[in-house]
Order: C-alpha cells, then structure tokens, then sequence
C-alpha cells in the first residue's frame, strides 16, 4: 500500500471558492479522501488523508502551499509547550 | 476506573475500545474519555473525597486511572486563595487565585501528566514521551523518575538553557532537533506512529486531557462545594480550559454541587491567540498562526482543542481576551506585589486577561471569580529580570540612611 498522509488545509477568503483538491488530485499523482469539512464566511478547513509516493504527496502540498492555503497537521501542534 | 465505559470521537460519535488512541480512524476527529456517572453518582461523595488523599487523585472516582502510588509525586490540591490585595485593585469584592504553581514540578501539567503515566502503566508501556518547549517536558521526566521507567523528551534546539534545564535535572533521555518547528511536529508524529511508547499528548491524550478536570473539581470543594461565576484561564491548545468546565459540570450532574453557572473566559497572549482572535470575529473555525509571543508555554499556533474552547466559551456564555505582550510582564509583577505569588508568562496572561474583563464590564465587582495561575515565575525570570534595582551602598548606618532618606 502507498503511504498515506493526514492534512488539514485552512482557505481564506478567495482561496475557498477554487477547486484545490481537484487540482490536487488532477496534476499530481495523489488519491485525496476528504473525511471532514467546515467552510464558513471568510474561511474555511478540509482535513483529507493523501495517497501516493511520498515525493509526490510532498509536491503537492508544495504546490497546495503556493497557492496560498495552509496545511498543517490534523491533531494540532504535538510540540507542547 | 471502573466509571469508564469507551473512547469516543467527539465528532461522529463512533466508539472505540479502551486503548492508546487518540483519533477516530473515520473520521480523524480526536477520541475523549467517556464516562459512566451514573456509575460514578452511586460511588462517590463529598465525604469521601474529602477523606481522600490531599492530591488530585481524591477525585479518583472520576479518572479514567486508577490511583498508582508507583508515579504520585503529589500532583493537585493546590492552594485556593482568597485575593485581598489584587481584588481590591481590580475593585472586586470575591477574588480567588488558585495557585497551580506550586505543583511538584512547577505547572499544571503535573495534573495531566499524572494522569497520563498512570494509565501508560496500565496498558502495559514502559516508557513515556512527549515534545515540548518547557512545563510538559519538565512535568513528563519528573513522572517517570519517580515511576521508575524510561523518559524521552524531545525539544527543538534552539531552546533557552534555562528551559530545558528543568527537564533535564530528572535525567531523562532528552533529544534535541535541528529543524523548523514544523519539522519537529512531524518527526514526533512518526516517532508515535512507530515506537511503543506513551506519548503523552498524542496517543494517551485522551487520558492526559482530563488530568485537568480535576482543576474544576478542586475549586470547586475548596470554594465550599460550589461553582464560581467567572473563571478566567490562559490557554495554548484550549485542553485544560475545556476540562476545568467539563469538571465543574460532572460535578453538577453527579450531584455534589448545585446548578453550574460559570461563564469560562479564556486568555490568550497578542503574539498567539487562535482561540480568543477566532471568538473575536465570531467564528468557530480557528485559524492556525505563527506563534510570537513572550507567554511562551502559551505558544500553540495550531490548537487541537481549539474548536472545542470556542464551544466551551459559547455554552459556558464566557468570552475570550487578548492580553498586549507588554501586558505580561506587568502581569506578572501585578500578582507579585499584591499577592505575593510569583508566576511565569501564561500567569502574566491571565492576569492582564483579568484586569481587561473587569474594565469591560464583563466580570463585575459582586460576581465571584477564580483566576488560574497554571505556571511558576522561576521558570521565566528573563521576563522580568528588569525588576533587579538594589540599591548599592557602602555597608555604613550613614550610607544606608542617606540613600533612602531615613533617619533612626
Ligand atoms: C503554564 C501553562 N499554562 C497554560 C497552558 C495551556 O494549556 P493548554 O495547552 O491545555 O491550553 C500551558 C501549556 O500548554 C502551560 O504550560
Ligand atoms: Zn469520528
């Protein structure tokens, strides 16, 4: 089995009306399974599980970040202070 | 211990057996501790847990683990003070300060530590971990020197000595990583996924998080087996924010209190305050930050309880407040002069948090208040190092006399 990888991704304002994870799962080599969501006024989350190499998951988030969203891990910081 | 009947994914509800996980494979939602109180009302008392040991385990009957002398270095049952000089102040007639600070290793997170090592003991691991950045790493070595099993503590590299100093005293093994901050998130997921050990707020976290309940339950017997109106606490992942109120409502639905009315406001520092920016704006989504701020054990930019804070604050009728980062230090030095507790960066918050919802109006004189302290001053003395100003003088009566303008 590929490995897989959980993300949170946060969209502000414009970012939440394009087609990230379609994008995502269309120009790179990554099978994207959205397990929950939230989009409010403003802002908006996605945590997804990623499918693929690892290089290229890493790419794709690589480009998920360009665009301008924010990813980070699902459970929050696990450095605590 | 008994009292717990499963895990359970505070987002879709599925359930899970008693274990080391902390997410719903489902959903990915975090896991929590579900408890039985019907179970717990048949068991418990005031009378019981007032002759119970003065630590938190007295509120054994409510813990997802059994009490074990093996890890109990005397987490809990802090002091509960009446506050005279602050409140008068502030202008509020019933101030109470609990003093967390004083736990064996200097911070709250004895409670939930304690709570951790002693269920990591019961599903068999011999080791317990975290990552951290101070207080938890302290809190995690102290444990497991006492319970006589292996510690690992990892911490960026880049950590001021003097943090990491009250960690290493226990001698734990301490691992120190080159990289950005998200780097080390990352390698201390795999390190969970892969290696057998407890880490403390990652796959027991269930366990850990309610460590903090007994914050609620403590003021609660400690203001006469009652609730306060207001009670104010700094937060970085919103965990024990959440627990203090989910404690004060056990404690009314299992009977040994009456009706509830806290309203829970939680305090943030400017340079990292998800929580309270997301309250400010009205939404429920956090928006995960950098963190920047001098309130260093206040430093989540990515809270995981984050969401669940913001439920708190909402069905608590609470509210959230901002502390300026100049703010802190006065903070800290407010509690100091007028009540003689000395307290590090998230105590700054908090206080600063509660002089602004006084001035707001929102906590108001006749209404009874308890103000967490959560942390110890000797942790973070580069905070306040300006307030060292003796007055140097030759050792004559004369000198003495002349540079304070005293006569005998
Ligand atoms: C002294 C102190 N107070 C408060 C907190 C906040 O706790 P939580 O992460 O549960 O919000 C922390 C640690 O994170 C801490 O070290
Ligand atoms: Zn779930």
């Amino acid at each position: 089995m590929s490995p897989l990888k959980r993300v949170r991704f946060t969209f502000l304002d414009r970012l939440i009306k394009e087609p990230v994870i379609y994008r995502m799962s269309h120009d790179f080599n990554v099978i994207t399974n959205i397990r929950r969501a939230d989009v409010q006024e403003g802002v908006g989350w996605v945590i997804l599980e990623l499918e693929g190499e690892i290089l290229e998951i890493e790419r794709s988030l690589e480009w998920v970040r360009s665009i301008g969203v924010r990813v980070d891990p699902t459970l929050g910081d696990l450095v605590e202070p | 211990m008994a009292n717990i009947a499963a895990l359970r994914c505070k987002e879709c509800s599925r359930e899970y057996p008693v274990g080391a996980f902390n997410v719903c494979d489902f959903c990915f939602g975090p896991l929590e501790v579900v408890y039985d109180l019907e179970a717990i009302a048949q068991v418990t008392s005031r009378d019981k847990i007032t002759s119970g040991p003065l630590s938190l385990w007295r509120y054994a009957d409510f813990l997802p683990a059994d009490y074990n002398a093996q890890i109990d270095i005397n987490a809990g049952f802090t002091p509960l003070i009446r506050s005279s000089g602050l409140a008068k102040k502030l202008g509020l007639d019933e101030l109470w300060i609990k003093n967390d600070s004083v736990n064996p290793s200097y911070s709250f997170k004895d409670r939930v530590v304690a709570v951790a090592t002693a269920k990591a003991l019961e599903l068999g691991f011999e080791t317990i971990a975290c990552a951290s950045t101070g207080n938890l790493a302290c809190s995690v070595a102290a444990h497991a020197s006492r319970a006589g099993i292996k510690a690992y503590v990892f911490i960026p590299s880049d950590l001021e000595k003097g943090k990491v100093l009250g960690a290493a005293i226990y001698n734990p093994t301490m691992v120190a990583i080159d990289g950005s901050y998200d780097d080390v998130n990352r390698l201390c997921s795999e390190l969970a996924d892969q290696y057998p050990w407890a880490f403390v707020n990652i796959n027991v976290r269930p366990f850990y998080a309610d460590g903090s309940k007994t914050l609620g339950y403590e003021v609660a017997e400690q203001l006469g087996w009652r609730a306060p109106e207001h009670a104010v606490a700094p937060s970085a992942s919103g965990a024990m924010f959440t627990k203090i109120y989910q404690g004060l409502k056990e404690f009314e639905q299992v009977g040994i209190i009456g009706n509830v009315h806290t309203k829970m406001h939680c305090a943030q520092a400017r340079g990292c305050s998800p929580i309270a920016t997301a309250y400010e704006e009205g939404r429920l989504v956090i928006r995960p930050v950098k963190p920047a701020t001098i309130a260093k054990s206040l430093g989540i930019g990515n809270p995981a309880d984050g969401y669940y804070a913001l439920k708190t604050i909402e069905a608590s009728n609470g509210s959230a407040v901002i502390a300026e980062e100049n703010e802190v230090a006065d903070g800290i030095k407010l509690l100091a002069e007028t009540e003689g507790i000395f307290t590090e960066g998230a105590g700054g918050v908090a206080i600063a948090g509660l002089k602004r919802l006084v001035e707001r109006g929102t906590i108001k004189k006749n209404e009874s208040t308890v103000v967490y302290i959560t942390g110890n001053g000797l942790k973070t003395t580069e905070i306040v190092e300006d307030v060292v100003n003796p007055i140097h003088i030759d050792a004559t009566v004369t000198a003495f006399e002349e540079s304070l303008g005293l006569k005998a």
